[in-house]
């Protein structure tokens, strides 16, 4: 009788504790909960965290994330306005803030992937089709700051008019229009990864290459073009030093010249005669060799006494 | 406690049901135990939720909370976290191993001026809204990679490759921490970026050995400008000097010059200051001084009468032998 009493408590314990642990649930911080009844949602969506009470068995609670998540895109090839390939990889950023629309159109997360999927790639690839690839790639109309003196200002200074921002923006405005029917707020759209389909990139890298190589020749073409002008300017300041040094050395050479002229004229000047006399004098001793043949008359002053010793028969003088 | 050694000097097998009725009992109020204390370590904060409610958190330490009902999640807040991007590090240490792949996806950037580069950079944060952190973004880390990608590229796509390369590192790291942290406040995810630093910024591999070429270029430069520098130092110098030395010879033979001619000036006019006194004596006397000195030297003396007028015959004879 015993046994039988015990067994009978404990069967009561059992089915209360079922019957309590369907009625009670808890909705947590992270979730939010639409009750529905037989498949009819009963009441509002409970978004507020805490225990909460319902008819046990035939309600059913559905938990939806409160929380901000996440929608990662698969990279898609897209033509950009330029009709330059590439690969845009875009992020974004959603919440359930309706979860009884969210329950009945697309019913879960995977669904809504599959909805926000189609939404955001199509406007992803509206807008990028729509403008050219250095809108996309830039931001604003920042210059860049250059290290390289050669790089050219090339043609690439076009205009940016909206930028990447901006047009992450138009996607998302673009997007987040359609969405609200499926109880979904899209906050975000981010273009996460940009890059060059691979023949493109092939391409670039092409480019890249030979604008480097340019860049080299030039500081190659500089350096040599430094080079000459210095050389150049060696070359002119030496034939400026050797002919200043020349020229002033003419001068000083001259007017000591002329000094030594004057000084000489004043001289010899006051008596010319006496003066060419002394000088015949002199060259005959500088200029007369043992190669040279003197020939003297009688007449001479030296040897005009060889004919006779005695004075008198003079003929010049 | 008698029990207790009874059941161990002679413990019954199969046991008694008073035993069973005391060992669950005993795991009751150890369930109970352990679900009423919770430790929070010591860089870590508790955030204790109320049938999933939030209620409040908890510093480091012991800390008593309603069994059951409550729960706690440990929140390491003061840890600082890391991620990576373009690369992995297989093992921290004192020589770091990095994985050999390359994470190129994440790494290859479009800059400014549409060309490449490969950014390989590191993200630390930390969590300082434990509340945000659980409660508000379903996948933090995973959106604060997403959003570094994000916002590193938005920074490097308004730069040339040239200043990614070079003088923009440091700004690009500054503004795209500051954007991926706008960002994350805006998804309000409780994380503060503590840095974004820059790590190996290069340009890609097919191009790597012309950027190298530039920078040889560039030192090419430098050697030809220093060289005919240095051809300039050697001759302009020297010449300077030579052309000090032309100068002074120049001006010694100025100075010898008029010496010279003062010198001879004065002579003659001492002699001729003599020589006025008795002309006629004095100038035969040079004369024949001047002969006497002469003669001697010549090679051959020819002395002609006078009158004689027919000596050039004969001595164009002698001349001939």
């Amino acid at each position: 009788m015993r046994i039988e009493k015990w067994v009978a408590l404990g069967v009561v314990i059992i089915i209360g504790l079922v019957v309590l642990s369907s009625a009670l649930y808890i909705v947590d911080e992270t979730q939010q909960v639409v009750i529905t009844e037989f498949g009819q949602p009963v009441g509002k969506p409970i978004t507020r965290a805490g225990l909460y009470i319902k008819k046990p068995f035939i309600q059913k609670v559905n938990y939806f994330e409160k929380r901000l998540l996440t929608w990662d895109g698969s990279p898609t090839q897209i033509p950009t306005g330029d009709k330059k390939y590439i690969w845009v990889d875009t992020t974004a950023r959603w919440k359930i803030v309706d979860p009884l629309k969210f329950l009945q159109s697309v019913g879960n997360e995977r669904g809504a992937h599959a909805r926000l999927d189609d939404i955001i790639d199509s406007a992803t690839r509206d807008r990028i089709t729509a403008y050219s690839l250095y809108e996309i790639v830039r931001n604003s109309n920042r210059e860049f700051v250059s290290t390289e003196i050669f790089i050219q200002k090339e043609e690439e200074i076009r205009e940016v008019k909206k930028g990447r921002e901006h047009i992450s923006r138009e996607i998302l405005k673009e997007a987040a229009k359609i969405v609200p029917q499926y109880g979904i707020e899209l906050v975000d759209v981010r273009i996460k990864r940009l890059n060059y389909v691979e023949a493109v990139r092939e391409k670039v890298y092409t480019r890249m290459i030979s604008e480097r190589k340019r860049v080299a020749e030039q500081y190659r073409s500089e350096g040599e073009g430094k080079k000459a002008e210095i050389e150049g300017m060696r070359e002119k300041e030496l034939q400026r030093i050797t002919s200043e040094a020349y020229r002033k050395a003419q001068i000083i050479k001259g007017e000591a010249d002329a000094e030594a002229t004057k000084i000489y004229a004043q001289a010899y000047s006051k008596d010319p005669d006496f003066y060419s006399f002394l000088k015949t004098l002199e060259t005959y001793e500088k200029t007369l060799t043992e190669k040279d043949t003197l020939i003297l008359t009688t007449d001479s002053e030296i040897y005009r006494y060889l004919k006779g010793a005695l004075p008198g028969k003079k003929k010049s003088e | 406690m008698e029990e207790d050694l009874d059941f161990k000097v002679n413990p019954p097998w199969p046991p008694s049901r008073k035993w069973y009725g005391l060992v669950i009992l005993g795991i009751v109020v150890l369930v109970i135990l352990f679900s009423t204390f919770y430790a929070v370590g010591p860089e870590e904060v508790g955030v204790i939720k109320r049938f999933g409610r939030y209620v409040r958190m908890t510093d480091p330490g012991l800390h008593v909370k309603i069994p059951f009902a409550e729960t706690v999640t440990r929140v390491k807040v003061k840890r600082i976290f890391k991620e990576e991007f373009g690369f992995r590090t297989l093992r921290p240490g004192v020589k770091t191993l990095y994985a050999p792949e390359k994470w190129e996806d994440e790494s290859l950037i479009l800059t400014g001026d549409l060309n490449v580069a490969v950014v390989e950079w590191i993200v630390q944060y930390k969590i300082v809204d434990p509340y945000n952190y659980l409660f508000k973004v379903r996948d933090v880390q995973k959106t604060i990679r997403d959003m570094a990608e994000s916002a590193v590229r938005l920074v490097v796509g308004d730069r040339s490759v040239d200043e990614v390369l070079t003088v923009g590192r440091m700004e690009v790291a500054t503004e795209a921490q500051k954007k991926l942290q706008e960002i994350l406040d805006f998804y309000q995810t409780g994380i503060k970026i503590v840095t974004l630093k820059l790590k190996d910024v290069n340009p890609p591999d097919p191009v790597k050995p012309s950027f190298n070429e530039v920078n040889e270029a560039r030192q090419d430069r430098e050697r030809f400008i220093n060289e005919a520098w240095r051809a300039y130092n050697k001759v302009i110098p020297k010449a300077k000097g030579e052309a000090e030395k032309i100068i002074a010879e120049a001006e010694g033979y100025a100075i010898n010059r008029v010496n010279r001619a003062k010198g001879e000036a004065e002579r003659f006019l001492a002699l001729w200051s003599e020589y006025k006194k008795a002309p006629e004596v004095t100038r035969r006397r040079l004369y024949l001084e001047t002969l006497a000195k002469v003669l001697p030297q010549v090679g051959k003396v020819y002395v002609v009468d006078s009158e004689q007028k027919t000596i050039l015959p004969l001595l164009s004879l002698e001349g001939e032998k």
